[in-house]
C-alpha cells in the first residue's frame, strides 16, 4: 500500500505543480488537479462565450433543462458565470415534459432540485398543452417507429415558444462538444447538405426564431462529467424508453471507439466542419411563417403542424370527434395561458386539466 | 482484499439498480482491473453485458476513475487493483 500511494502521488498537476492531478484531459492530454479543472473548465467556456459574442448585458436567456448531465452542467456554469463576470444576464430554467411516463416525470424532480439550488425561475412545458398529445400517446397511436421525429420536431418549437412565455430573447442548451461531432458525422453519411451546413454554428436559429446557442460547443463529454461528479451536482440519467435512436447510437459508439485511440479527434472533426465551404448552389431554403400557427419554416405549414394534422386525421373515429371537441373548448378560452398568443395550433388544448404549465 | 465497486450514470440500471458493490477476494491481494471487470460482468451484471464490456475492457463512453480520479492517470485497463480501492463506472452515453 504504502509504495503504490507514493507512485499514485509521483506526479503533479501539470498546470500548478502542487497537488495531486485527477484528470487526464482528452483535449490536450495534460494531466491536472481538481482545483486546475474547474479553473481551465470554467474559463474555457467563458472564452466561448466572449469571443463568440454569446450574450449582451440585459439578456433574458432561457436554459433548456432536461435534468441531465448536459443541462444540469449548463445551468451551474451559467449562473456561476453570470456573477464571476457579471453578464448582467436573467437566467430561467425551461423544461420541456414530452409526457414519457417513467423517464420525463423523474427528470423534471431533478430540475425542481435544480431550480433551488440555483435559484433560477423554472418553466415547465408540455407536449400535452401545447399539442394536446403526450409522447406517450404518440407511441399508442403510431408505434414505435418514427416516434422520435415527432419528439424531436415538437421539442424544438416548445422550446421556442416556452422562451416567448418567460419573455426570454435567448436560448442556451447543453449540447457539447461530442454531440456536435457526432451531429457533423450522421449529417455527412446522409448527405445533408443544408444541415451538414449549419449543425457546426454556435449559434442557430437567429432568422425569426429566438438565437440559440451552444456554450459546450468546445467541451467534452468526460469533462463535463467529471465536473458534475466532483461537484456532486446533481442529475437524472436514463434512456429514453422510447428512444433507440439507433442512427445515432452508431454515429455515437464509433465515435467513442476512434477517440479511445486519439482523444482530440471529437475537437478535430468539428474544426473540419468548421472549415467545410459549400458551394453557392446549395443554399438554405427560404424562410417564411407557417400559415397555421406562425412558427418560422421553409414551407406553407411547419412539420409540427404536419405531424399534428396527421395524427389528429388518424384517429379513431370516437377519439376523433372527442378532439374536435377539445379544440372548439380551447377556442373558446385559449388565453388561459397568457403569452399563448403566439399558438394557435388547431388541436392545443389549453383546456386540459392535467397540465402542468408552471412549476413552483 | 476488499474493493468498492460505485456505478452511475445509468450503469446502475444493468447491476439490478445498486449503486454500490463491495467486493472480497480473499484468496488475492491484487487483482488486474481487467479481471475485475470480466468479474463484475460475470457475476454483478443482470443484462446487456454488451453495454458494458466490449473486447475484454470497459465500453467506450464508460469513465472509470480509481481512488477518485481518472484511471488514464493510472494506465486505464493495465491498472492492478489492491485492497480497499474504490473503482467507479460512470457511464457517458445515456442522455443529457
Amino acid at each position: 500500500m504504502e509504495n503504490t500511494a507514493t507512485k499514485k502521488k509521483s506526479k503533479l498537476c501539470e498546470v500548478c505543480n502542487v497537488s495531486r492531478p485527477v484528470l487526464k484531459r482528452p483535449k490536450t492530454g495534460e494531466m491536472i488537479c481538481k482545483e486546475c479543472f474547474y479553473t481551465v473548465f470554467e474559463d474555457e467556456i467563458h472564452h466561448t462565450i466572449i469571443s463568440n459574442n454569446l450574450f449582451k448585458r440585459g439578456d433574458r436567456v432561457a436554459i433548456g433543462a432536461s435534468g441531465g448531465k448536459d443541462s444540469t452542467v449548463l445551468a451551474e456554469i451559467m449562473t456561476l458565470l453570470n456573477k464571476k463576470y457579471d453578464y448582467g444576464l436573467d437566467l430561467f430554467l425551461l423544461s420541456i415534459d414530452e409526457g414519457i411516463t417513467g423517464y420525463r416525470d423523474d427528470s423534471l424532480e431533478t430540475v425542481k432540485r435544480n431550480q433551488e439550488q440555483y435559484q433560477i425561475p423554472l418553466k415547465i412545458l408540455s407536449y400535452k398543452e401545447l399539442y394536446n398529445w403526450t409522447m406517450d400517446d404518440i407511441v399508442k397511436e403510431i408505434g414505435l417507429k418514427g416516434n422520435c421525429t415527432f419528439c424531436g420536431v415538437f421539442r424544438r418549437q416548445a422550446l421556442d415558444r416556452g422562451a416567448v412565455m418567460l419573455k426570454a430573447n435567448k436560448i442556451v442548451t447543453g449540447h457539447n462538444a461530442d454531440d456536435i461531432a457526432e451531429t457533423v458525422l450522421m449529417n455527412l453519411l446522409r448527405g445533408d447538405i443544408p444541415r451538414l451546413q449549419r449543425c457546426v454554428n454556435i449559434i442557430t436559429g437567429s432568422e425569426g426564431a429566438l438565437p440559440r446557442s451552444k456554450p459546450f460547443k468546445y467541451t467534452y463529454q468526460k469533462e463535463i462529467v467529471m465536473y458534475a461528479y466532483f461537484k456532486k451536482l446533481d442529475y437524472f440519467s436514463t434512456e429514453c424508453i422510447y428512444a433507440p435512436n439507433a442512427y445515432r447510437g452508431h454515429a455515437r459508439d464509433f465515435l467513442k471507439d476512434l477517440e479511445a485511440v486519439r482523444p482530440s479527434i471529437i475537437i478535430d472533426i468539428i474544426h473540419s466542419a468548421e472549415n467545410f465551404h459549400f458551394r453557392e448552389e446549395n443554399k438554405m431554403p427560404v424562410q417564411r411563417n407557417c400559415i397555421q400557427c406562425g412558427y418560422i419554416c421553409s414551407n406553407d405549414i411547419c412539420m409540427a403542424c404536419d405531424l399534428l394534422k396527421n395524427l389528429n386525421s388518424g384517429l379513431a373515429k370516437v377519439k376523433l370527434s372527442i378532439n374536435l371537441k377539445r379544440g372548439k373548448d380551447n377556442n373558446n378560452n385559449s388565453n388561459n395561458n397568457d403569452n399563448n398568443n403566439t399558438l394557435k395550433l388547431e388541436s392545443t388544448s389549453a383546456a386540459t386539466t392535467t397540465t402542468t404549465t408552471v412549476s413552483n | 482484499m476488499k474493493v468498492k465497486i460505485e456505478l452511475s450514470g445509468g450503469l446502475e440500471l444493468l447491476f439490478d439498480k445498486k449503486k454500490v458493490h463491495e467486493i472480497e477476494f480473499s484468496d488475492k491481494n491484487e487483482i488486474p482491473l481487467k479481471d475485475l471487470i470480466l468479474y463484475m460482468r460475470d457475476n454483478l451484471l443482470k443484462e446487456r453485458s454488451e453495454l458494458f464490456v466490449v473486447d475484454d475492457t470497459v465500453r467506450p463512453g464508460i469513465l472509470v476513475l480509481i481512488n477518485d480520479a481518472d484511471w488514464e492517470l493510472f494506465g486505464g485497463i493495465s491498472y492492478n487493483v489492491e485492497d480497499k480501492d474504490t473503482i467507479i463506472f460512470i457511464s457517458t452515453l445515456h442522455g443529457g
